[in-house]
Parts: structure tokens; sequence; C-alpha cells
């Protein structure tokens, strides 16, 4: 049996049905991430002053993302103009390209996220904190044992008011150091991953849930540029729908990082 | 094979694309620009500057990349469905952080 629809549009509704399948669900995510744009809101407006992060994430990776995401949003559109004047060749290029800057910005993504999670606070017996990236271990090193060392590079503070704004002068003037902490002088400590606070939570979860729509729509766009492409010796309008829903896909996703990049690194 | 979309130009939409992803770059700039200005403007303004920059970015990837200025009219309605749901989200958001529910611990 054939699915109606597919390539003309419903007289009903003036378009195919994919298209209004993929815009129905692009309405639910919306929803989907206002829900979680909702709760930063609610987050950030209770927090107490001068205790919400600031200047925590690296603004020149996150707007070296901003512009792989809009460049791939780009090579989709032209990936899907150029199955429509029947360049498969110029398609195969550009969906290329897509794929690429996805993987790309999953990798930027990676690494931003493995700056975090080896980022350590850490509070000491004489009430200071060393803050800074882990750089060593020693091989004895056990925190409920007190015993051996780890080393940091970053910089000690009295109080963990002190971390909250990175933008601060005082705190852009501190001396960067390597730091060297024995384990029985360590009263806690943790990494700045997702239990860190709540700025550190809300962010994880966001750009994972964000980060799991560009691996979604990276494999899609692999699969409709590979085996998928088959279609295109047999059906090639339906084909080139499909790149185009795909394609209102991504730039949905690209839509999201836009809000995402100024609320979670500029504000 | 059927025939090539005639209405369809790789060129158009070649030039389209360099304009939008050029606007997109100078709006981004400017963005990090005033997030990192010390023009004695409020956080509140500085807020708002920003996320207004960040609806032109959406209205150039909404608008032109996803066709929306030209879509049909079912679009339009759902697209119009999902603003009301939107709206009354972050409505009952801001609603809400000025009347927390009772016994709620405020510091």
């Amino acid at each position: 049996m054939e699915i109606p629809y597919t390539i003309e549009n419903r007289p009903d509704t003036g378009i195919y049905n994919a298209k209004l399948g993929i815009w129905l669900f692009l309405a639910s995510e919306v929803m989907l991430f206002g829900g979680l744009f909702s709760a930063y809101v609610l987050l950030r407006v209770g927090a107490e002053p001068g205790t919400w992060p600031h200047g925590w994430l690296d603004v020149k990776l996150g707007a070296i993302n901003t512009f792989v995401l809009a460049l791939s949003a780009i090579t989709t559109l032209l990936a899907w103009a150029a199955c429509k004047v029947r360049q498969f060749g110029k398609f195969k290029f550009f969906h290329a390209c897509t794929i690429l800057l996805g993987v790309t910005f999953l990798c930027l993504h990676g690494y931003e996220y493995h700056d975090e999670l080896t980022h350590y606070e850490v509070h000491l017996t004489n009430g200071k904190i060393a803050d800074g990236h882990l750089l060593d271990e020693s091989k004895d090193f056990d925190l409920a044992q007190k015993t051996g060392s780890l080393t940091l590079e970053g910089r000690m503070v009295e109080d963990s008011r002190e971390l909250v704004d990175l933008r601060a002068p005082a705190a852009e003037a501190a001396k960067i150091q390597e730091i060297t902490v024995p384990a029985s002088e360590i009263s806690q400590m943790g990494n700045y991953g997702p239990s860190h606070n709540t700025f550190t939570a809300i962010y994880f979860t966001i750009t994972g849930l964000h980060g799991l729509h560009v691996l979604g729509g990276t494999l899609m766009i692999l699969y409709l540029w590979g085996p998928g492409s088959r279609m295109w010796k047999t059906d090639p309008e339906r084909f080139t729908n499909r790149i185009e829903v795909s394609g209102l896909f991504w730039h949905f996703v690209d839509l999201v990082w836009i809000f995402l990049f100024p609320v979670l690194y500029l504000t | 094979m059927s025939e090539s979309d005639h209405s369809v130009s790789l060129d158009h939409y070649i030039r389209l694309c360099a304009v939008v992803l050029l606007v997109i770059v100078c709006t981004t700039s400017g963005m990090i620009a005033t997030s990192f200005s010390h023009i004695g403007t409020g956080w509140t303004l500085k807020v708002t500057l920003i996320l207004s920059i960040a609806v032109i970015n959406a209205f150039l990837v909404a608008g032109y990349l996803m066709h929306l200025l030209t879509e049909k009219k079912l679009i339009y309605i759902v697209l119009g469905f999902t603003v009301f749901f939107f709206i009354g989200l972050m409505g009952l958001t801001i609603w809400a952080t000025g009347e927390p529910p009772v016994g709620t611990i405020l510091h």
C-alpha cells in the first residue's frame, strides 16, 4: 500500500503530510525547551543576589559553536536547494559539510564538558578554598583515608563568594598558579559537574538535551547522506521532501542554540 | 527522474545564505560586545539588549532558512498555538516568582 501525500500536497492542508508532522513535532519541542528555559528563569530570579555564577563558561567556545551551528544550518538549506535543482553531487557535498559541522559542534561541547568535569573546588581544613583544574593526583591519593595529594592549576581564595563572578576585576586579576594540596588538609571537594550547584545542574540539563538533539540530527542526516540517499534514484521528489523535513529539524536545533548561547554564556 | 524545480535557484540560495551568515556573525559579535561592555548599563537593560539581538538571529533562521515567511496558513496556525502556550508557560513562571507557594522557605 502506498503512503498518501508524501510528495504532493494534501488538498485540505495545502502541504505534504511529513511537513505538517515535523511542524507539529517542533511545536512540542518548543514546549519542551520552553519548560527548561522557564526553570532557568525561576532558578536565576530566585537565587540570592550575588550567588548566581557569572563568567563561568568559555564565551569564545560558545561563539565558535554558534558559528559552527549557523554554518551547518546554511549547508543543510543548500543541500535541499541542490536536490530541488537536481544536482545530486552538490547535495552530497553540502550534506557532508553539515555532518562534519555537527560532529565539530559535539566535539567542542565535549571538550567544554571535560573542562567543567576536571575543574575542582577544594575546601581546605583551614577555611581556604583551592579552585582550579586538576593537573595531577598522586597514586596513593585517597580522600577517605587522607593519604596522598593532588595538584590543581588555579587560585586560592578565602571565601566561596569570590568564585561566583569570574568577570569581576578581582577574579580577572587573580594569579593562576599550581597548587598542591595534601589529602589530610582537604575537608571536602567536588568538581563543577551537574551536582555542583543549580547553575551547573540547569546548564548540563539544557545543553545535554540540546546535544542529544544535535547527535540525533547528525545521525539522521548521516543516514540520508549514506544509505538513505538510494531513494534519489527511485523517487527524487520524495527524497527531496525528506531532506526538507530533516533540515527543518536541524534549523530548530540551531534556533534553540541561538537562545542558549546568550542566556547561558552572556547574561 | 522528474524535471528540476525551476522556481529554485542554487545561486540565489548561496547569496541569501551568505547574507544570513554575515548578519548572524555580526549580531553574535554585538551580543558578546554588549555582554562585556562596562558602559554602566544595568543588568536588566543588558539582558534585554542581548535577548533582542538573539530574536533578530532567530527571525533570520526561522524566516529565511526555514522559509517561515512564505509558509502555508496551517503552519502559522500551529505556530500561533505554540506561541500562545509558550507565552502562557513563561507568564506562569513570572507569576510564580512573585507568589511562592505557602510553606516555601525564603532565605
